[in-house]
C-alpha cells in the first residue's frame, strides 16, 4: 500500500536487462529487423548460406490444423528445407516457438504450443539435425502474428516458427 | 504493509441504551445472499461525523467508499442523501428511527472519524431502522491516515456481514496482468490492486513477458510465470519487498500455471518436457519435487481443494479439454465435466462447495461454477472470450478476464456473483487479465 510505488518503485525488480542475451526471447515477427539478439546479419536473401535466405526462401514457419501438432505433408515439405538447410550451415543453432490462436485458453494453449515446437523438433532430428542445435519455447496464444479475430488470422497464428541463432550446440 | 496495524475493538460500552422495544421487529435485518435478491435493500449512509478538524476530509470519503462497497455487491442501494430527514450531527447522539423509516432506510451506518497526525481511528454503528436497535456492537479501526481506504473497506465488511451473514471481501486486492500497446506487441506488467481498482501498481516493468499471477494463501506473496530467460518459468514474489526468486529450473523445461496450497508451503504447476505438460508440486520448504500425473496428454491449470487434499485440474486425455479431481499426492483422477463443449482453467471455491471454470462451446467462452462433483453446472456469463475465473475471498463473486474480439480487442476484468447476476466491469487503470484476488488482508 504505502510501500508499493507506482511503476519503477523503489526496490523495483531488476527485471530480465538482460533480453537481449538470449535469442529465443526473440518474438518472431522482429527478427528480420534483427531485434532480441537474434541472428543480427540477416545477409542477402540470394545467398544460400544466409539467414535472410533461410527465412524467406526455405520458409521459417510450419502452420497447424484447429488444436492439432501433427505436421501436415505441407509442413513436412517445408521443414525438409530447413533440415536440409541446418544441416549444410552447422554453425547456426535454432530455437521452435510454438503458437497457438487465441479461440483457447492461455493453459492450454502453451501446452498446445509445446506440443506443436516439439513436433517440429522431432521432425528435424528425424532429418539429421542433432537434438542440441534445437531448443523449444511455447507462447501459447500470447504472441499472435495476426491479430483479427476470424480464421484467416487464426490459421497464421497456429504455428511454429524455426528461429536461427548463432552458434553451435552446448 | 508495514505501516498498517489496524485495531478492532468493541464498543460495548457505547451502547449504555439497549434497543428500544424489540417488539416491532419482524425479524432481523438480513439478506439471504443465495436466494438471488431482486431488490437491492435501502440503506443510509450519512457522511461520518469529523470529530476533529483534522478529520473533515476523509470523513465524507470514508463513507463514499463504504457506500460503494455496498452498493458493488448489487445487494444494497445507497439512498442519496439529498432525500435524508435527520443529519447525524453527533455520533453519539440518540438516532431518530422515524426520520430514517420516513424514507424507507432500512439499514443506517453512523460512523465518526478522529485524524491525530498520521493516526487516523474510525468508529461506526450499523442499526435496523425497522427494529429501532442498533445492529451488533459498534466496532472502532484504526490505523495510519494512508490506509482509510482499507478502514473503509474494513467497515463496509462488517456491515455486509452483519447484514448478509456471510464474511465480506472489500478489503482485499487483486493481482493481475497490465496490457498496453497494440494487440500484436503487448507489453504485459504484473500489477496489483485494490478489489475496487484504486491504489494500482506495477510489480514488473514490462520487459518479459509475464503470464497469471496467483496470491499465496496469506496474500503476501505471488507466483507468475515470466519469459525472462527465454522459456516460460514459474517466479516466487513476495509483494512487499518485490525479492523474487525462480522455481523449478530445470533446463530444458518449461514451467507455468502455478498455485499455492491452501497452507501456502507447495506449489502445485504444470512443467513442459518433450512437448508433454504434467502436473508436479514443488515443496517450497524442502524444495522436493514430487509428479503427480504421468498423462501423453496435456495436463494443466492446477487448484487445491481448500482443505489441501485434493486437487482439480485440467487435461485432454479424453480428445479434448476436461475436468479432472485427483487426491493431492497424485494417483487416480475421476473426470468431473461431462456437458458439452471444453472446460478449461477450473479453481476451487474457498467455501470449498464448487469450482469455477471456463468452458467453451460452440464458438463461445463461458465462466461457469459445478459443485466439487461435477453436478449442477450453471454458467453464469458469455461472450467471444470469458477465461480465467478467480474466486471473492468469500466464494461469493468471481472476477474474470473478457476480451473483445477483432485487431483492436483487448482484454478487461469483469465481476459476477455466483448467482449470475451483477455481472460488471473492474475498473483498472489499463487494459487488464489474469486476474487473481486475495484472501481477506489481515
Amino acid at each position: 500500500m504505502t510501500n508499493l510505488k507506482p511503476m519503477y518503485g523503489a526496490g523495483a525488480v531488476a527485471i530480465a536487462l538482460f533480453l537481449g542475451a538470449c535469442a529465443s526471447t526473440t518474438n518472431d515477427r522482429f527478427d528480420s529487423a534483427g531485434a532480441g539478439g537474434a541472428v543480427g546479419a540477416l545477409g542477402s536473401p540470394s545467398d544460400p548460406t544466409s539467414p535472410a535466405y533461410f527465412q524467406q526462401t526455405v520458409g521459417d514457419r510450419v502452420l497447424f490444423v484447429v488444436d492439432q501438432s501433427t505436421l501436415t505433408p505441407e509442413a513436412r515439405a517445408t521443414l525438409d528445407g530447413q533440415a536440409g538447410w541446418l544441416n549444410s550451415n552447422p554453425e547456426f543453432s535454432v530455437v521452435v516457438e510454438g503458437h497457438a490462436d487465441e479461440r483457447g485458453t492461455t493453459e492450454y494453449n502453451i501446452g498446445l504450443g509445446a506440443r506443436r515446437a516439439t513436433a517440429v523438433q522431432e521432425y528435424l532430428f528425424t532429418q539429421g539435425v542433432a537434438l542440441n542445435r534445437i531448443e523449444t519455447v511455447s507462447y501459447g496464444k500470447e504472441r499472435p502474428l495476426e491479430i483479427c479475430s476470424d480464421e484467416s488470422c487464426y490459421n497464421q497464428n497456429r504455428r511454429a516458427v524455426t528461429v536461427l541463432t548463432a552458434g553451435a550446440g552446448f | 504493509m508495514t505501516a498498517l496495524r489496524l485495531t478492532c475493538l468493541a464498543l460495548a460500552f457505547l451502547f449504555a441504551m439497549p434497543g428500544p422495544g424489540a417488539a416491532q421487529s419482524s425479524g432481523p435485518l438480513r439478506i439471504e445472499i443465495t436466494e438471488g435478491v431482486i431488490e437491492p435493500l435501502p440503506i443510509a449512509i450519512p457522511p461520518f461525523v469529523a470529530e476533529n478538524p483534522a478529520a473533515g476530509d476523509l470523513a465524507g470519503r470514508i463513507a463514499e467508499v463504504v457506500a460503494a462497497d455496498l452498493e458493488g455487491t448489487g445487494l444494497f442501494r445507497a439512498i442519496d442523501q439529498g432525500a435524508f430527514i435527520a443529519r447525524v450531527a453527533s455520533f453519539d447522539a440518540a438516532v431518530s428511527y422515524p426520520d430514517w423509516r420516513a424514507i424507507n432506510a432500512q439499514a443506517l451506518v453512523t460512523g465518526a472519524v478522529t485524524v491525530q497526525g498520521n493516526r487516523l481511528d474510525v468508529r461506526f454503528r450499523l442499526y435496523d431502522v425497522f427494529a429501532n436497535a442498533p445492529l451488533g456492537e459498534g466496532l472502532q479501526f484504526g490505523g495510519s491516515t494512508d490506509s482509510w481506504r482499507r478502514i473503509a473497506h474494513k467497515v463496509a465488511d462488517a456491515v455486509y456481514s452483519r447484514i448478509t451473514g456471510e464474511s465480506g471481501y472489500f478489503d482485499s486486492r487483486v493481482a493481475f496482468i497490465s496490457q498496453t500497446g497494440p494487440k500484436g506487441q503487448r507489453i504485459r506488467r504484473l500489477a496489483l490492486m485494490d478489489y475496487d481498482g484504486a491504489n494500482a501498481s506495477f510489480l514488473s516493468d514490462g520487459q518479459s513477458l509475464v503470464l497469471a499471477p496467483r496470491f499465496s494463501p496469506r496474500g503476501d506473496q505471488l507466483l507468475y510465470t515470466s519469459y525472462e530467460t527465454g522459456r516460460p518459468q514459474i517466479y516466487l514474489l513476495d509483494v512487499n519487498s518485490l525479492r523474487r526468486r525462480v522455481l523449478d529450473d530445470q533446463p530444458g523445461s518449461m514451467t507455468f500455471a502455478p498455485r499455492f496450497s491452501p497452507d501456502g508451503n507447495t506449489v502445485v504447476y504444470s512443467l513442459s518436457t518433450a512437448g508433454n505438460s504434467d502436473i508436479y508440486t514443488l515443496n517450497l520448504g524442502s524444495g522436493r519435487r514430487t509428479r503427480l500425473t504421468s498423462q501423453p496428454s496435456i495436463e494443466t491449470a492446477p487448484s487445491f481443494s481448500p482443505d489441501g487434499s485434493q486437487i482439480v485440474f485440467e487435461s485432454d486425455r479424453s480428445g479434448t479439454q476436461q475436468l479432472y479431481v485427483m487426491s493431492a499426492g497424485g494417483g487416480e483422477a475421476r473426470r468431473i465435466s461431462f456437458g458439452a463443449g471444453r472446460y478449461g482453467t477450473p479453481v476451487w471455491s474457498p467455501r470449498g462447495d464448487l469450482i469455477a471454470f471456463t468452458k467453451q462451446n460452440e464458438g463461445r467462452f463461458h465462466i461457469g461454477v459445478m459443485r466439487t462433483d461435477g453436478s449442477e453446472e450453471r454458467l453464469l456469463t458469455a461472450s467471444f472470450l470469458d477465461e480465467g475465473p478467480t474466486w471473492a475471498p468469500n466464494g461469493r463473486v468471481i472476477m474474470f478476464t473478457r476480451e473483445t474480439r477483432g485487431a483492436s480487442g483487448a482484454p478487461a476484468l469483469y465481476s459476477v456473483d455466483i448467482t449470475g447476476r451483477n455481472l460488471k466491469r473492474v475498473a483498472t487503470p489499463v487494459a487488464a487479465s489474469a486476474p487473481s484476488w486475495s484472501p481477506l488482508l489481515p
